[in-house]
């Protein structure tokens, strides 16, 4: 391998929910492990992973997730899902998948971002949508490389490996 | 394993699922000189085929794989 181009991986990253920001960060961070080059393009609401102020603060929302298992292994009954739209809900979810989560020794969403820069994962965060959603250029994580889409294409061309989460 | 192998340093990774075992591994070897054997312990059910993609991706040797009881123990020699 040592001979040959680092292959490359170009991640989109599109979606601002608790549940989705793992699998951009899962994914860069193994492909870094593999000592491959990785890059994700934070656009659209994924812009949120990588906004100091909102990674804390990612939630799932049980309401139209049909996915969201049953809060209670022991008693394997899905809560109908019309209970996700009471109010308070969406925090119940996103806490019992922040315990998921910590359970399974995962880090969290902060923890992860820090660690995939320290492997060397370049962090695209889309001109666009930091002017569209009105972000700071200070609410930005340090080192989080802030460019158009044509930046990141122009890296993507060269990927062995593309995909849009 | 036989019983000549030697190992260099050992991690112990059960109760940790995927990416943390092979982000940790990655780093791990790099703590050991080329030549040198990393002895690695975990309980991923998804840990054997990824330690064996990782190598192959990385072009480290995979010296020895053993399972017993649900833990798997992996000695990989690092190439470079």
């Amino acid at each position: 391998m040592a001979e040959q181009k680092r292959r490359r991986l170009a991640l989109v990253a599109s979606k601002g929910s608790l549940d989705e920001a793992y699998s951009p960060l899962i994914l860069a961070t193994t492909a870094a492990a593999m000592d491959w080059e990785v890059g994700i393009f934070f656009t659209f609401y994924g812009f949120d992973i990588i906004s100091k102020k909102r990674m804390n603060a990612l939630k799932v929302a049980p309401i139209g997730n049909p996915a969201m298992p049953e809060p209670i292994p022991a008693v394997p009954a899905k809560v109908p899902n019309i209970i996700g739209i009471i109010p308070g809900m969406t925090h119940v979810a996103t806490a019992f998948m922040k315990s998921w989560m910590g359970r399974a020794n995962l880090p969290s969403i902060p923890e992860f971002v820090e660690m995939a820069q320290e492997m060397g994962v370049r962090l695209f965060a889309c001109a666009m949508t930091m002017g569209v959603m009105g972000v700071d250029e200070e609410d930005l994580v340090e080192g989080a490389e802030l460019v158009g889409a044509t930046t990141f294409l122009d890296f993507a061309a060269d990927a062995d490996v593309s995909l849009y989460i | 394993m036989s019983a000549e192998l030697k190992v260099d340093k050992t991690v112990d990774y059960k109760g940790l699922f995927c990416p943390m075992p092979i982000v940790k591994v990655s780093k791990d070897i790099k703590e050991i000189e080329v030549g040198q054997v990393l002895e690695m312990l975990a309980d991923d059910p998804g840990s054997k085929p990824d330690m064996e993609a990782w190598v192959k991706q990385t072009g480290h040797e995979m010296v020895d794989t053993q399972e017993e009881g649900g833990v798997f123990r992996f000695y990989v020699r690092r190439n470079k």
